[in-house]
């Protein structure tokens, strides 16, 4: 099923040969029905027969990207009154300081991984643009006595100076992506952005696309991390940045205590108050205790191919945010 | 054998499965989760009324002892001891509904096909019961929810507010499930004035009397008895005829009731 999935994404945007290869695949899988979803599986490239965990379930590989789908796919229309209602509002903080540690200057092209709803791009966009805006009002106020021609020029770039800045939005899940490109026409964001739907392990661009990469809560639902890690080094651009906000380990015994009280009695609570879903945010809460802690992530990154890789822990290490560049 | 062991003990044997659950939908949890859905359950029902999933969530998480009193009340009823052997599920796919329409005026399934058709509902949509951590309550639990359409056919009442707070009136008199007291309190709130005369001065203790004093409604077999006459089915639990006969109107502000 996450083949097909797959298949269908790079249907749309990836280069004839490999287009032929999966859409034959495919067609294969297709005729040999009813039983067409066994022989799906039977077809997987050698994976057949491992097993991932899937929260403190264990799956066969395979199904993991199906499930995890089909709990964003529930989740989608309260995701973002979910978030505020379970970080109580601090997430907005843990985005915005993932934005400060970028500090992206205008004119960059941002690539946002399982982007979803958004929020990072929206921020991006913002940033960049409150920045662009203030590097004119420097330009103006510096130069002292502006001849008219030099006025009539900055009026001119002025108003036919869009921010160069371009954030694309990157998700496996239709739903999320329709959540998100709602918020994006209420806010009034039209410019700048765009929306892909495609899968973080097999990324529909080309090689050294991006200047800035980032992932935010999305990497632990991943099936493969390395080969997210592999995709992103291959589509950032040298010199590009990679950025990972995700939840981790905390390493004050109480404050673990207290958050692992509340993650396990309160959250699903609020799933199913909230959203009506108990068992999406039980899996939420699970599949944090089984990333990798912020020591193992940051080797991982740098066998990746990355260089100085560094992680900043915020809120007694509730979410780390994770930095690397290639050179 | 182990049907003869099921019908001597009344125990079912129940599997536990990887995570702890008894049944497909079940969800385990323990008492400080069960209080928290109780309080959030409780305030998003009252928030948005028409959150029927958290009302079903407020009765689970609050009817622990109810649902003792009324299984140990099914069990001491022949009819309601078999139903909790056999567990029948009232769904549209169980239903005959060729041979229910066919049925004459005022038998139980004929009227229940007429409810059903005209306040446009269907047995379907009843939320399967999650956290109720025993098998057979949460049949019971099930069973309360999936007759209570055939209530609201057995008392002759609509689906609008007034019909759906005679019928918790009735339902918190027999039952006891908090859920039950709690909307039953709370629902004359947002009657109109004319209304809430019609349910304090006749509706009201019509409910409550019946509630009371009649057989316990879950323990009715009636899938077995469609082609009852309506009226003697009431006669044998119990309940009264309806002392006001009430339309299903659209529009809140009519008065649309006659006298009986």
């Amino acid at each position: 099923m996450a083949a097909s999935i797959r298949t269908l994404a790079l249907r749309t945007f990836c280069d004839s040969t490999r287009n032929i290869q999966h859409v034959s695949r495919s067609r294969v899988k297709h005729s040999c029905c009813p039983a067409w979803v066994t022989v799906c599986r039977g077809y997987s490239d050698g994976t057949e027969g491992k097993s991932t965990h899937f929260g403190f379930e264990t799956v066969p590989e395979e199904e993991k990207a199906e499930r995890v789908y089909k709990v964003f796919e529930s989740v989608a229309g309260k995701y973002d009154v979910m978030n505020d209602a379970m970080s109580l509002g601090i997430h907005r903080l843990w985005k915005d300081s993932l934005l400060h540690v970028m500090n992206p200057q205008p004119g960059l092209r941002l690539l946002d991984t399982a982007g979803g709803t958004g929020d990072i791009s929206f921020r991006f966009l913002e940033y960049t643009r409150s920045m662009h805006e203030r590097q004119q009002r420097q330009k103006a106020r510096s130069s002292q006595t502006p001849s008219w021609r030099d006025l009539a020029d900055h009026y001119a770039t002025n108003q036919t100076g869009l921010p160069p800045s371009r954030a694309v939005v990157c998700d496996i899940n239709k739903e999320m992506l329709k959540v998100g490109k709602q918020r994006a026409e209420k806010a009034g964001i039209s410019t700048g952005l765009s929306w892909v739907v495609g899968d973080a392990e097999e990324l529909p661009f080309d090689d050294d696309q991006f200047d800035i990469y980032t992932i935010a809560f999305g990497i632990r639902n991943v099936t493969h991390i390395e080969q997210v890690l592999q995709e992103a080094v291959r589509v950032l651009k040298p010199g590009g940045r990679f950025l990972c906000l995700e939840f981790s380990k905390v390493s004050n015994p109480v404050l673990a205590r207290l958050y692992d009280a509340y993650s396990f009695q309160m959250i699903p609570v609020l799933g199913e108050v909230i959203a009506g879903d108990w068992k999406s945010y039980q899996y939420l809460v699970e599949s944090i205790r089984k990333f990798p802690d912020q020591e193992t992530f940051k080797e991982m990154i740098e066998d990746a191919g990355f260089f100085c890789v560094q992680y900043f822990n915020l809120t007694g290490g509730i979410v780390s945010i994770h930095s690397g560049f290639k050179l | 054998m182990v049907k003869r062991h099921q019908l001597i003990t009344g125990h079912q044997h129940t599997s536990l499965n990887q995570d702890g659950s008894l049944y497909p939908s079940h969800i385990p949890t323990n008492s400080v989760q069960k209080a928290l859905l109780a309080v959030g359950s409780g305030v998003a029902a009252l928030l948005n009324p028409y959150r029927h999933d958290m009302v079903a969530v407020l009765g689970e998480a609050t009817g622990h002892m109810a649902l003792i009193r009324l299984r140990d009340r099914m069990r001491n009823d022949p009819e309601g001891y078999t139903i909790l052997t056999e567990r029948p599920r009232i769904r549209l796919s169980t239903l005959d509904l060729t041979r229910m329409c066919a049925l004459p005026e005022g038998t139980l399934g004929r009227e229940y096909l007429r409810f059903l058709e005209k306040n446009k509902v269907t047995p379907d949509t009843r939320a399967d019961v999650k956290f109720v951590d025993d098998q057979e309550l949460a049949y019971v639990m099930q069973r309360y929810r999936e007759v209570h359409d055939l209530l609201h056919t057995l008392l002759g009442m609509p689906t609008n507010m007034l019909g759906e707070v005679a019928v918790k009136w009735f339902e918190a008199a027999q039952t006891g499930l908090p859920m039950c007291v709690l909307g039953a309190t709370l629902g004359p709130l947002r009657l109109s004035v004319s209304r809430l005369q019609m349910l304090v001065q006749s509706l009201g203790p019509w409910a409550l009397r019946n509630g009371r004093h009649g057989r316990c409604v879950l323990s009715i077999f009636y899938e077995h008895r469609w082609e009852q006459n309506l009226d003697d089915l009431r006669k044998e639990l119990n309940i009264e005829s309806p002392p006001l006969h009430l339309f299903p109107s659209k529009n809140t502000s009519s008065n649309s009731f006659i006298k009986q």
